[in-house]
């Protein structure tokens, strides 16, 4: 699988879309080379606001913005965006308008500076959002098609939480973006891996592994976090039983609880969830920093030997 | 029905693109609105009175007098916009959209109820309402990005913003006061409400505001001061505002909390409470030369 940079997708989509949409706009708080909103910038300096560090002018303008007919799209990192939370509720959410908010630098792949930038909650924060729809993609072609369809398709607020680091690609050239499905990446009878973002790669990886073992894991992308794909969690609880999450994101309020809120309504099967714990991450190489909060591949392999090694105990048991 | 009812002293609404009123005729105008202020938050039980009579003579002229308007048409792609950035002011924006004919007078009495459109803070469901407000410092950020979108689109429509004096403790207004500056919106005009008082004391108790003229000259900003309740000095004021320019406009209108009930000026009483019993009802009423 080779890698490729979403951010940089990004940019490159904004500028492309720029283009023959001219109701875009673009604002930034002074990352905009680090976000790639720069290159729209250069391109259309009319229709780009760098904001400077102001967040929360940034994200009222926005909304001004939007009132009056534009396709307000806002980027900085990801931890920097959440200061205007409140923004993002009143100005934004209530009043249900066009502000398509992009993050970057999410997670703990933004390495080397640390805990302060590293937003491990940020997915469980704008769910909680009425109105607001949440959006994971794992690779440049999710970004490339879901870009299309946020310009095209739609005119309400969106959260799309994008990382620094390069990501392997693993859709299909021809992927589309549905709001609201998964997509089935590797189809298996034993288990289920319910992924997003970087950890998409870790499971196929892992799933690889798992196989050598004797166990059959299918990969499912959940990049659509809201509106949330129900019915495929409920059908793979029931065909497969088993079900990992995998997330890049604490497993409070994220994946893991909103998979296991799903089962527990629907259809109860056990639930392992790997990801961020109740901590905040650290300075390190972003791989490093997987094996250090236990979120590697090796750590989702051992996860699902161990969910049927528990099942084996048990049987004897009783 | 037209303003000329209103003159005889009922409760219809204004209808029409423009008025062109004498200070006389805003007088009687902004006596039916606070006479309205008062009925919807004692029928509600609940609301902030204050802050809405200490506005409602801008309001008034504003709405009748100064802004490109036309309530049959509230998508009019030209219009001035209005932003009550102090959110709780909703009786006071609700009130003078009615009486200018953009719904009917006779609804503000759903005011915070159930069934009624017309939540307790301003809502954008309301017709006439731009934006939705409420909590504090986020309406200059939204007049902002509404001036600088009228630029792209080379339209000539003004916003004009609603601030409070306790709102301006709120840092997102001077991160917009900055950006509005950098952007050289013109077309920008913020009011700021200075009555002096905010919810829990005088302004000059919670958090001392210093010399607001100097402090928005200061972040490159055009700026006057006049009387908010003395139409002609309301006039002179907008009256500079519309002078061509390079810079936004803020407009320091000096008023007087709870303004013309007495039981209610000055105090952080009523900021946020209804006249407390019918006495009180009528007192204000009264007071006020409710008809």
């Amino acid at each position: 699988m080779s890698s490729e940079s979403l951010r940089e997708k990004y940019g490159e989509k904004l500028v492309a879309l720029g283009e023959s949409h001219k109701e875009i706009v673009v604002l930034d708080a002074d990352l905009s080379s680090s976000t790639r909103t720069g290159m729209f910038g250069k391109k259309f300096p009319e229709r780009f606001f760098n904001m400077g560090i102001s967040e929360q002018s940034m994200v009222t303008a926005a909304a001004g913005l939007a009132l009056s007919g534009k396709k307000a799209f806002v980027s900085t990192f990801a931890v920097f965006l959440t200061r205007t939370y409140e923004q993002i509720r009143q100005s934004v959410c209530y009043n249900n308008i066009d502000v398509k908010f992009v993050v970057t630098h999410s997670g703990i792949t933004v390495g080397e500076d640390g805990a302060t930038h590293q937003i491990i909650e940020d997915t469980g924060i704008m769910c909680g959002l009425p109105n607001m729809k949440v959006i994971v993609p794992a690779d440049t072609v999710e970004v490339s098609s879901l870009m299309d369809y946020l310009v095209e398709k739609t005119r309400t607020p969106y959260y799309v939480r994008l990382s620094r680091e390069k990501f392997p690609v693993v859709n299909q050239p021809d992927y589309k973006f549905i709001e609201g499905k998964n997509t089935v990446l590797r189809d298996g009878s034993d288990l289920t891996i319910f992924c997003n973002g970087s950890m998409v790669g870790h499971a196929l990886i892992a799933a690889e592994e798992l196989k050598h073992q004797a166990i059959d894991a299918a990969v499912i992308n959940v990049s659509s976090m809201k509106p949330f794909d129900r019915e495929n969690i409920i059908k793979y609880a029931k065909s497969t039983g088993h079900i990992l999450t995998a997330e890049e994101h604490s497993i409070y309020n994220g994946l893991g609880s909103r998979v296991a809120e799903v089962v527990s309504e629907e259809y109860p099967v056990s639930v392992v969830r790997i990801g961020m714990r109740d901590t905040f991450g650290k300075s390190g190489k972003s791989w490093e920093l997987f094996d250090y909060f236990h979120m590697g591949i090796k750590d989702i392999v051992d996860a699902g030997v161990k969910c049927f090694l528990e099942e084996d105990k048990y049987e004897t048991v009783s | 029905m037209d303003w000329r009812d209103l003159q005889m002293g009922e409760y219809s609404g204004v209808t029409g693109k423009t008025t062109d009123f004498n200070d006389d005729t805003l007088l009687k105008i902004s006596k039916k609105a606070r006479e309205y202020i008062i009925r919807m938050v004692y029928e509600a039980k609940s609301g902030h009175p204050g802050g809405s009579l200490s506005i409602i003579d801008v309001l008034t002229y504003l709405y009748f007098n100064e802004m490109n308007i036309d309530p049959t048409d509230q998508n009019l792609a030209y219009r001035d916009r209005l932003i009550m950035s102090k959110g709780h002011a909703s009786p006071a924006l609700y009130t003078i959209l009615a009486l200018r004919g953009f719904f009917p007078v006779e609804l503000l009495m759903g005011f915070r109820k159930i069934n009624s459109k017309l939540e307790g803070h301003v809502h954008r469901g309301v017709p006439g309402v731009e934006t939705s407000t409420g909590s504090l410092g986020q309406g200059l950020g939204i007049g902002l990005g509404m001036a600088l979108a009228a630029k792209l689109d080379s339209k000539s429509y003004r916003v004009f913003v609603i601030l409070g004096d306790g709102e301006i403790e709120e840092g997102n207004i001077w991160e917009t006061m900055m950006a509005a500056s950098k952007y050289k919106t013109s077309n920008l005009i913020a009011i700021l409400d200075r009555n002096r008082v905010q919810l829990d004391d005088m302004t000059e108790n919670v958090m001392p505001m210093g010399d607001i003229s100097a402090k928005a000259a200061s972040f490159g900003w055009d700026v006057t001061e006049f009387n908010g309740h003395d139409f002609r000095d309301i006039r002179r004021a907008f009256a500079f505002a519309s002078q061509k320019r390079e810079k936004p406009v803020f407009l320091i209108a000096n008023t007087v909390k709870g303004k013309g009930v007495s039981y209610m000026e000055n105090t952080s009483k009523y900021h946020g409470s209804p006249p407390a019993n019918q006495e009180e009802f009528e007192k204000a009423l009264k007071e006020i030369g409710a008809t």
